[in-house]
C-alpha cells in the first residue's frame, strides 16, 4: 500500500497576495467609480426635481417641461448626425477593407483616427469660422426653392448656426469611430465566403453584398450605436456653433433651434447657482442613462458577434 | 504550339478585353470631371459672385464621375459592371468626402493659428490683459498640471486592472469589468466633468467649487477606460511560453508580471498610455465645469480655478472683447498649440511602438 499523493500546494507568498489584491482592487475601484458617478448625479439632482418648477430657467410649469427641448434637440442632432455619417463610414471601411491596397490600407487607416484625433473645441471652431459661412448660401437656395417642406420652412437663418451645421460637423466626429469598428468586422469576413463568391463571378460589388455585408450587419448595427453615443454626449460643438431657443422644432436652417443636454449644460453651467446648477446636473444624468444605455446595447451586440467569429 | 495561335495577328482584339473599359479609363474620368468643375467654379468666381472653393468644387466634380463611371460602364460593359464600378466610385467618394473636412480644418488651424503663434503667446499669461497682445502660459501650465494629475491617477488604475484581467481574473467579476469598461469608453465627457463636481461639491460642501485636481479627476474617469483596453491587448499578445519558463524556474507569479510580463510589453503599453493622454488632452467640457477658466497664473492643483488650453481656445471665442480680432487669434493659436501637442503624442506613441516593440522573431 502506497500512501495517496499529496499534490504540492503552492506557497501562498506574501508578494503573490500584495500584489493580486492591488489588481482586484484597481478593478473593483473601477466599477465603484462608475457607479459613484450615477449616485453622485442622482443625489445631486435631487434638489431640482423636489423644486418648485418656476425657478427653472424660462419658468416652465414642470421639470419635464424645461426637459423636453433638451432631451428633443438632443436626439434631433444625434440622428441627423448618424444619418450622415453611417453611410459614409460604412463606405470608408470597405474602401479601407476591401478596396484600397493592401499596402496603402494601413496608412489610410490613420488618417481617418487623426479626425479622432482632433480636440472637440477645434471642430468647434472651424464649424463656426469655417463651415457655418460656406453652407451659408446653400441653406439660403433650399430655403428659397424647398421652403414648402417642412424641414425648410422659412425665415432662414443669417449665420449657418443651425442644426445641420452642427450635425455635419458632429457626423464628421463620429465618423472615426464608426469606421474603425465596423472596418474590424469586414476584415473578420471569412476569405472563403468571399472567394467562393468570387469564384462563382460575382463582381466585387456582389461579392461585398453577398458574403461581407450580411456578415458584418451586427458589427455594422452596434457601431451605429457606438457613433450616436458619442453625437449624443458631444458638447463643444453644439454649444460653439448652435443657435438656441427653447422650443421643439424640426426644421433644419433657422435660427431658432432646440438646444442639446450637453451644449446647454456648457452654456449656462459658469453662470448657474442655487437650483439651476441641480437642474443642469439632473439633465446631465439623464443624456448619462441614455448614452449607458445605448453603449451596452451596443457593446453587447457586439461581443456577442466576438463569440460567434471564434469559429471561422 | 498550335500555328493558329502562334500566326494569330496581333491586329484582332483580344477576347478577354473587348467590352471593357482600358484601365486608363476611370482615372481619366475624375481627372476630367474635376477639371470641369474647377473651370466652373473659377468663372463663377471671377463673376465676382463668390470667392473661388476649391472644396466644393472637387466635392461636386466627385459625384460627377459617380455619373459618369455609370453610364460609361453602363454603355460599354453592361449592368452589372456598371453597378460594380458605381460602387466602387462611391466608396471612394465616401474616402473623399472624409478628407476634405480634414483637410479644411488643418488648413485653416495652420492659417489663422500662425499669426499670434509667437514667443509672447508661450510667455504671458492673460492677466491684466483686455485687447491684444497676452499669452497663454497659464493655460499650458493648466494643461500639463491637470492631465499629468490624470496621468498619475489613471495609469496605475488602468495597468492595474489589465493585468488583473489578463492574469488573474476569471469568472464573474472579470467579465462584469471587462463590460463595464467597454461603456465607460461611451460616457460623454461632460458627464464626467458633472460627476466631478458633484462629488466635490458635496465633500467640500462648497455649491460653486472649482479646482484643477478636479479637473484631473473627471479626465481620469475618461482615460482609464482607454488605458484598461491598450494595455489588456498587449499583455495578451505576451506570449505563455515566456510566463511558463518563469515559472519553471520557481519564479513567483507577482514577479512574473513585475520582471517579465510587463518589461515584454512596456513599448506597447507606454503607446497606449501615449496615445489615452492625446485623447484627454483636448477635452474641454468637463474641465470648464469643474476647474473653470482664469486669466492668471495657478500652479496649485488643490485651490483656485485653473485654466486649460482648449477651455482658453473656448473662452476667447466664446467671450472676446469690443476688439474681437485679437481674441479670435488667440483662439486660433491655442487650436493650433493643441493641434501640435495631440500630433506630437500620436507621433511619439507610433514610434514607440516601431522603435521599442520586442523582437519576438529570431
Amino acid at each position: 500500500m502506497t500512501t495517496a499523493p499529496v499534490s504540492p500546494r503552492a506557497k501562498l507568498r506574501l508578494g503573490d497576495r500584495i500584489f493580486s489584491t492591488s489588481t482586484v482592487t484597481a478593478g473593483v475601484i473601477i466599477l465603484v467609480a462608475l457607479a459613484a458617478v450615477a449616485v453622485f448625479l442622482i443625489a445631486q439632482s435631487i434638489p431640482a426635481l423636489v423644486a418648485d418648477p418656476a425657478e427653472l430657467k424660462g419658468s416652465p410649469s414642470s421639470f419635464w417641461e424645461f426637459v423636453a427641448p433638451l432631451a428633443f434637440g438632443t436626439v434631433w442632432a444625434a440622428f441627423l448626425a448618424l444619418l450622415m455619417a453611417l453611410p459614409i463610414s460604412i463606405g470608408i471601411a470597405l474602401f479601407i477593407s476591401h478596396y484600397a491596397p493592401r499596402r496603402v490600407a494601413q496608412s489610410l487607416g490613420y488618417i481617418i483616427d487623426l479626425l479622432a484625433a482632433v480636440p472637440s473645441v477645434v471642430f468647434g471652431l472651424w464649424g463656426i469660422k469655417v463651415l457655418a459661412p460656406a453652407v451659408t448660401p446653400l441653406y439660403n437656395w433650399l430655403v428659397e426653392n424647398f421652403g414648402w417642406f417642412p424641414l425648410f420652412t422659412p425665415p432662414v437663418s443669417g449665420t449657418g448656426r443651425t442644426v445641420l451645421t452642427v450635425a455635419i460637423v458632429l457626423a464628421v466626429m463620429i465618423i472615426p469611430i464608426i469606421t474603425a469598428v465596423t472596418r474590424e468586422v469586414f476584415l473578420q469576413t471569412p476569405v472563403l465566403h468571399e472567394e467562393a463568391a468570387l469564384a462563382l463571378g460575382a463582381t466585387r460589388w456582389e461579392m461585398i453584398q453577398m458574403a461581407v455585408l450580411p456578415f458584418g450587419r451586427p458589427g455594422m448595427i452596434s457601431a451605429a450605436m457606438l457613433g450616436l453615443g458619442r453625437a449624443l454626449g458631444e458638447t463643444m460643438v453644439v454649444a460653439m456653433v448652435l443657435s438656441p431657443a427653447l422650443v421643439i422644432s424640426f426644421v433644419l436652417t433657422s435660427s431658432t433651434n432646440s438646444p442639446t443636454i450637453a451644449g446647454n449644460i456648457a452654456l449656462n453651467f459658469p453662470e448657474a447657482h442655487g437650483v439651476g446648477v441641480n437642474a443642469l446636473i439632473a439633465t446631465g444624468l439623464i443624456l448619462f442613462a441614455i448614452t449607458f444605455v445605448i453603449n451596452s446595447i451596443a457593446r453587447v451586440v457586439i461581443n456577442r458577434r466576438k463569440a460567434f467569429s471564434g469559429a471561422n | 504550339m498550335s500555328t493558329a495561335t502562334a500566326t494569330a495577328p496581333d491586329t484582332t482584339t483580344n477576347a478577354l478585353t473587348t467590352g471593357r473599359l482600358p484601365r486608363w479609363a476611370p482615372w481619366a474620368l475624375l481627372g476630367f470631371s474635376w477639371v470641369v468643375f474647377v473651370i466652373v467654379f473659377s468663372i463663377i468666381a471671377m463673376a465676382g459672385e463668390t470667392e473661388f472653393n476649391i472644396a466644393a468644387a472637387l466635392f461636386l466634380g466627385t459625384i460627377l464621375f459617380d455619373v459618369l463611371i455609370f453610364s460609361v460602364t453602363y454603355l460599354v460593359e453592361g449592368a452589372r459592371q456598371a453597378r460594380d464600378r458605381l460602387m466602387t466610385s462611391l466608396v471612394a467618394t465616401a474616402f473623399i468626402i472624409a478628407l476634405i473636412p480634414l483637410v479644411s480644418l488643418l488648413f485653416t488651424v495652420l492659417v489663422n493659428g500662425t499669426a499670434r503663434f509667437d514667443i509672447a503667446f508661450f510667455s504671458q499669461s492673460m492677466r491684466n490683459v483686455v485687447g491684444e497682445g497676452g499669452g497663454a502660459l497659464h493655460a499650458i501650465m493648466g494643461t500639463l498640471l491637470i492631465t499629468g494629475a490624470a496621468t498619475l491617477i489613471s495609469v496605475p488604475v488602468g495597468l492595474l486592472t489589465a493585468i488583473y484581467l489578463v492574469e488573474y481574473g476569471r469568472g464573474k467579476l472579470a467579465r462584469a469589468i471587462t463590460f463595464f469598461v467597454d461603456v465607460m469608453t461611451g460616457i460623454p465627457s461632460i458627464v464626467a466633468g458633472l460627476f466631478a463636481f458633484a462629488f466635490f461639491s458635496l465633500v467640500f460642501s462648497d455649491p460653486g467649487i472649482r479646482f484643477g485636481l478636479g479637473g484631473s479627476v473627471a479626465l481620469s474617469l475618461l482615460m482609464i477606460p482607454v488605458v484598461v483596453r491598450s494595455s489588456e491587448e498587449m499583455l495578451k499578445l505576451v506570449p505563455n511560453e515566456l510566463r511558463e519558463a518563469s515559472y519553471a524556474l520557481g519564479v513567483p507569479k507577482w514577479l512574473t508580471i513585475l520582471k517579465i510580463v510587463i518589461p515584454t510589453s512596456i513599448a506597447g503599453i507606454t503607446t497606449g498610455v501615449t496615445l489615452a493622454i492625446s485623447r484627454v488632452i483636448g477635452e474641454t467640457a468637463p474641465l470648464l465645469i469643474i476647474s473653470g477658466f482664469t486669466a492668471s497664473m495657478n500652479y496649485n492643483l488643490f485651490d483656485e480655478k485653473m485654466m486649460s488650453l482648449p477651455v482658453f481656445v473656448y473662452t476667447q471665442y466664446a467671450n472676446p472683447g469690443s476688439d474681437i480680432q485679437p481674441y479670435l487669434e488667440r483662439a486660433w493659436a491655442g487650436a493650433l498649440t493643441l493641434i501640435v501637442i495631440v500630433m506630437v503624442l500620436n507621433l511619439i506613441a507610433r514610434l514607440i511602438a516601431k522603435i521599442f516593440s520586442p523582437k519576438l522573431g529570431r
